[in-house]
């Protein structure tokens, strides 16, 4: 039996936005121009999806690069038009598999890579000429991205025609997800390499994906996620800026990342309002001129967070709407999450599942034939407003405080998000907000589903793998290419050549980031609880 | 004197998603009993010395990469050789039902999975560490 459900819910947004019981044209005083046209409030393109549907990108990667490398075959044969690359947690911390620190976490959460060699089995059989591919790393992104460009040029890829995504955004894992190695100065610098090189040298790839994702995940509201985005892309132009880059030359490649929550109007209210705020941050701001440096362009995750334990085939349901929501925003491209995975990473079964998930809304729903099929609501356009105008006061507050990176050492947005993450929480205990199977229509019987185990054996196979290949390479060229690179972390000048020529040497990304961790020092922060 | 409940709250392994881990230190916190808060990135050892100098009753650990089966027996082992197997230890996080079980099995007194709700967790680490002293 399931308890009585409260009585009066209060009646706001996730981010606490009161809403009204019916909008009239009193709501807003303005229409947004059409889509295509600036501030791109109703879309980056004047057709939307009729010109391109989104990208399907489902984030994969667990065990061995054997093991990744099948699962991405499976997924392209399955229709699925771009890959995304999660990394393990030795990985992302910029550890070997064979270090102390990666006991027991080998392969957990994304395919374990260590070496250039691991790199090569990853993308086996994969033409990267053809199929964009997005990375998901931030403090060691460097590194990994000279290991991609290094196998490209293995395959005979000439590195203009490469397409894809860096994550790259250190910001975020100061503010919320914590996988950062060095103190944000340093690592500011490297994200701003990356920049330049890019620009010079790969014009088609994307050097950062700012990220929302993983602040909403940490527990943000809507609002707060958009904020400490747009503010962090603020930041990311002006040190490049800085470094001399004129704006039209790397802004068109700044790219986004966004969460899809549960609120569906907000979502979309939220996609609307990054849109116009970053058109008009770009002109106004920074004096872009090139059209294609004022439109934010943009990829959606389904939120992790809103996945329950209990009752998991409800996972679906939620996904598809929160799918729907980034949709009608006007995604570049889209991962939806698995039904399993509050539990553990996807099966394969589940993974399909979500992959024909976006495939349905693609093709059978119609709503891909309009663009921003919201605009005009009375109620949409509104929301907007509201989102718009909140997220801005974010940012001024951020800009009084001198930027990202003091409001980042005072701990403002990490106690913002840690508040509203509590209230969040205590909303669902107090039965204020209800989710299915949760803290309402509650089952006792747990249904049992079929999940991918990930065993110990892929540390031990990496171990063995890495032992192989450090007895072969050429060990004084590692050493040659490892102490340049250190000489030139200690100056000023980029040092994307000085990863690549270690890369090339079979350097391992352990190796590369302890130089770094010599030259930088590692960063520990004040917890804010 | 002060009779709180003295908790740790602490984040093993690599793995920085901290949500869970502040969520339940301001939950208990708010329940009366006094929390210490590792941060991030805490060995086994670390964590140990940590509980042996706060003399805390209870050890929270909030573990979501997997690397459960691996970090968690190392604690109680480290646990056991201090003579301290009288701390009540509690795991919160992604953990399969059968991994679950069988820390509990080796000594984990409670597992709280996704989803699991704070009031629950509170009267639990009360009751329990009550019927200790």
């Amino acid at each position: 039996m399931s308890k009585p459900l409260a009585p009066a819910p209060e009646y706001t947004t996730i981010s606490g936005i009161p809403l009204d019981t019916v909008y009239t044209p009193a709501a807003t005083s303005h229409t947004p121009p059409p889509p295509g046209e600036f501030p791109y409030t109703r879309g980056i393109h004047p057709t939307m999806y009729r010109g391109k549907l989104w990208t399907m990108r489902q984030f994969s990667g667990f065990g061995t690069p054997e093991e990744t490398n099948r699962r991405y075959l499976y997924l392209l044969e399955r229709g699925q038009t771009g890959l995304s690359v999660a990394f393990d947690l030795p990985t992302l911390m910029g550890y070997d598999s064979d270090h102390a620190n990666s006991l027991g976490e080998v392969g957990k959460c994304g395919v374990a890579i260590s070496s250039l060699e691991d790199a090569e089995i990853l993308f086996r059989g994969i033409p990267l000429d053809s199929v964009s591919v997005s990375m998901t790393i931030n403090s060691p992104a460097p590194v990994i991205w000279a290991m991609f460009l290094v196998v490209a040029e293995k395959q005979g890829v000439d590195w203009t025609r490469l397409d894809g995504t860096l994550q790259n955004d250190i910001l975020k894992e100061y503010i919320a997800q914590k996988e950062y190695i060095y103190p944000p100065r340093p690592s500011m610098r490297l994200v701003t390499d990356i920049i330049e090189y890019a620009a010079a040298h790969v014009p088609r790839f994307n050097p950062v994906s700012i990220s929302g994702y993983h602040i909403r995940e940490a527990g943000s509201t809507a609002v707060q996620e958009l904020a400490f985005t747009l503010r962090d892309g603020i930041e990311y132009v002006e040190w490049a800026l800085e470094r001399g880059l004129p704006i039209d030359t790397f802004a068109p490649r700044l790219s986004f990342f966004f969460n899809a929550h549960n609120d569906f109007f907000e979502e979309i209210a939220k996609y609307r309002a990054a849109r116009r705020i970053w058109a008009y941050t770009m002109r106004d701001r920074f004096h872009a001129s090139s059209e294609r440096s004022l439109k934010l362009r943009f990829h959606t995750q389904t939120a992790g967070c809103s996945l329950t334990w209990q009752q998991p085939y409800n996972n679906v349901v939620r996904t598809s709407l929160q799918a729907l929501a980034a949709v009608m925003g006007g995604t570049q491209s889209l991962h939806t999450n698995s039904l399993d995975e509050a539990y553990a990473l996807p099966s394969e079964q589940a993974v399909k599942l979500a992959l024909r998930t976006q495939q349905i809304i693609a093709h059978e729903s119609n709503v891909a034939a309009v663009a921003d099929p919201l605009g005009g609501s009375y109620f949409v356009e509104q929301l907007t407003d509201q989102v718009e105008a909140q997220a801005n006061d974010y940012i001024r507050r951020i800009d009084e405080m001198g930027g990202m990176i003091p409001a980042i050492e005072r701990g403002f947005p990490q106690s913002e998000i840690a508040d509203a993450s509590y209230q969040y929480q205590r909303s669902i205990e107090d039965r204020a907000r209800i989710i299915v199977g949760v803290n309402g229509f509650e089952e006792a019987d747990s249904e049992q589903i079929e999940l991918l185990h990930i065993d110990e054996s892929a540390q031990a196979r990496q171990c063995e793998s890495l032992a192989a290949l450090r007895r072969r390479r050429d060990d004084d060229r590692v050493q040659r290419a490892l102490d340049s690179l250190c000489q030139c972390a200690s100056g000023t000048g980029n040092t994307m050549p000085h990863i690549i020529e270690a890369v090339r040497a079979y350097a391992t990304v352990g190796e590369i980031c302890d130089a770094f961790r010599n030259v930088f020092g590692t960063y520990e922060e004040t917890s804010v609880l | 004197m002060d009779n709180r409940i003295r908790v740790l709250v602490a984040k093993p392994g690599l793995d920085g998603h901290d949500r869970g881990a502040k969520i339940i230190a301001r939950a208990l916190r708010d329940a009366g009993m006094e929390v210490v808060y590792t941060g991030l990135r805490q060995t086994p050892e670390m964590i140990v010395n940590a509980a042996l100098q706060e003399d805390v009753q209870v050890i929270g650990l909030s573990i979501l990469s997997g690397a459960h089966n691996a970090i968690i027996p190392r604690v109680l082992e480290l646990l056991r050789e201090k003579q301290m197997t009288d701390v009540l230890v509690v795991v919160g996080g992604t953990i399969p039902d059968e991994d679950a079980e069988r820390l509990k099995r080796e000594g984990v007194g409670a597992v709280y999975q996704p989803g699991a709700s704070l009031d629950e967790i509170v009267d639990y680490i009360r009751t329990t560490v009550k019927q200790a002293a």
